[in-house]
């Protein structure tokens, strides 16, 4: 690793001031991602910016949502109380994640922030029509993701808080990949009111996470395992890679979808 | 450099560390604590976990000043004197290690899991320690291993 300076604000003033004084300065989150990362050298950021004080941690409801602190780390939404009531789905997500040590650091702030194509959360968030709110705006999930590893999030700006609609017509199943357990095809079907039906893939888009409008149009009257295998999946827009052929993703992505609509039930 | 304050295994240390320092490499070189070890460098085998305030974390994938004011517990730290954790007594009975190298990171693992699980099934175990890799592949073992420790701790 590159030699760097840490710093641990204490609130998020003091975490932006250190973001714009640096010149490079890097978020420090559950370091799940960012650290692998520096010890391979494949970044040199001149600071690091602990946000473990700076006060975003915390689940709660707020009326007909439930507000995830940027900070929560998995194990917490995998064992909340709250998010196993109302928002089931993304408590057996939160639960998929990687494995137990994964788990007691990563944060959903990091995993959004980060947008690896593989990464479970961006598929819940994308399809709950969740709400990211930053330091500075609130953004709605379909403004928030712009492409592989991209986000709409500027420099110096600090997720703060997510904000899901809490539903029970919601469901998410993944094939992961069997070495790192990211997603090699992950797919999180929801019903909400303020986005409708929802199907968001992951894992598989060279964009990043998608909607399948073929798979969403299917669904839209009835939840019908049988309505799945006439939907066309075009592969031509999939990843490739030594993981999985554009072709076996597109047949995984059925598979899922079939999964993830009989979990809901 | 940054100043750590951290207590192992009950000890309190205070050192200077370089702020790029990783908590293994303080375990490892600074307190010449080498029972955990590293066993890659993708944060994926878990041979490396230590306790941090009583939760498991992979030391490889924490900045030693990350741990400043917590508690460490290493797999040195879990046995009472000579008398080994029933944990290090399920593995030595049970035969749940070959080379040994997965073996510290297996303990602190399974300690966590058989703690915050009551009735853990074989599955449970299984993935409950997925995290974890043994290149000797002796999983069959370590799962009774812990299947036995978990009988006896939550007893
Ligand atoms: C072995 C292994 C297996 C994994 N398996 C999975 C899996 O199955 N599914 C999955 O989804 N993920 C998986 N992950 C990734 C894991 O979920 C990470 O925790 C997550 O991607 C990053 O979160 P973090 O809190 O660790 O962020 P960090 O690594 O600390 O940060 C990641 C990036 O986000 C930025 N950032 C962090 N917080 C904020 C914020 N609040 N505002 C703005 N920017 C921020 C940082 O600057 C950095 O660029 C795995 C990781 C490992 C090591
Ligand atoms: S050394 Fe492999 S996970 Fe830490
Ligand atoms: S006993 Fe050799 S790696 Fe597990």
């Amino acid at each position: 690793m590159y030699a760097t300076r840490y710093s641990k604000p204490k609130n998020i003033e003091e975490a932006i001031s250190a973001l714009q004084a640096a010149e490079d300065g890097k978020l420090l989150a559950g370091g799940m991602t960012l650290i692998p990362t520096l010890k391979q050298r494949l970044a040199a950021p001149d600071c690091l910016i602990d946000l473990c004080a700076v006060g975003l941690s915390g689940i709660a409801e707020e009326g007909d949502a439930l507000v995830l602190g940027a900070m929560s780390c998995h194990a917490e939404v995998e064992s909340s109380a709250d998010v196993q009531k109302h928002l089931p789905a993304l408590s057996l997500l939160a639960g998929g994640i990687g494995d137990r040590q994964v788990r007691n650091c990563g944060t959903i702030g990091g995993s959004i922030a980060n947008n690896d194509p593989a990464a479970c959360y961006p598929a819940a968030v994308l399809a709950l029509a969740a709400r990211i709110t930053t330091s500075k705006r609130t953004l709605s999930a379909d403004d928030y993701f712009t492409g592989m590893f991209e986000t709409a999030l500027e420099e110096e700006e600090i997720i703060t808080k997510i904000s899901f609609p809490k539903t029970h017509k919601a469901s998410y199943a993944k094939f992961g990949n069997p070495a790192s357990r990211y997603a090699m095809v992950g797919v999180f079907i929801a019903k909400t009111d303020v986005g409708g039906l929802r199907v968001a893939i992951t894992g598989a888009g060279q964009d990043g996470v998608f909607r399948h409008s073929g798979l969403e149009a299917a669904l839209a009257d009835s939840f019908d395992v049988a309505a799945i295998d006439a939907v066309d999946i075009d592969d031509s827009e999939l990843m490739s890679d030594i993981h999985a052929s554009a072709d076996y993703r597109a047949h995984l992505i059925k598979e899922m979808t079939k999964l993830a609509l009989q979990a809901i039930g | 450099m940054a100043q750590l304050s951290i207590s192992v295994n009950g000890q309190r240390h205070e050192n200077d560390v370089a702020d790029n320092m990783l908590l293994v490499d303080y375990i490892r070189e600074t307190l010449a604590l080498t029972g955990t070890h590293i066993g890659c460098d993708t944060s994926q085998c878990g041979a490396c976990v230590v306790h941090v305030n009583g939760v498991s974390v992979k030391s490889c994938t924490m900045l030693a000043i990350q741990a400043d004011g917590a508690e460490v517990t290493t797999i040195e730290g879990i046995s009472d004197g000579e008398n080994l954790h029933p944990m290090q007594e399920a593995f030595h009975e049970q035969h749940g290690l070959q080379c040994g190298y997965c073996t510290p990171g297996m303990v602190m693992s399974a300690i966590e899991l058989v703690a915050t699980n009551k009735d853990l099934s074989e599955q449970d175990i299984r993935e409950g320690l997925e995290g974890n890799i043994c290149r000797c592949t002796g999983y069959h073992n370590i799962v009774k291993a812990v299947q036995t420790a978990a009988n006896k701790m939550q007893r």
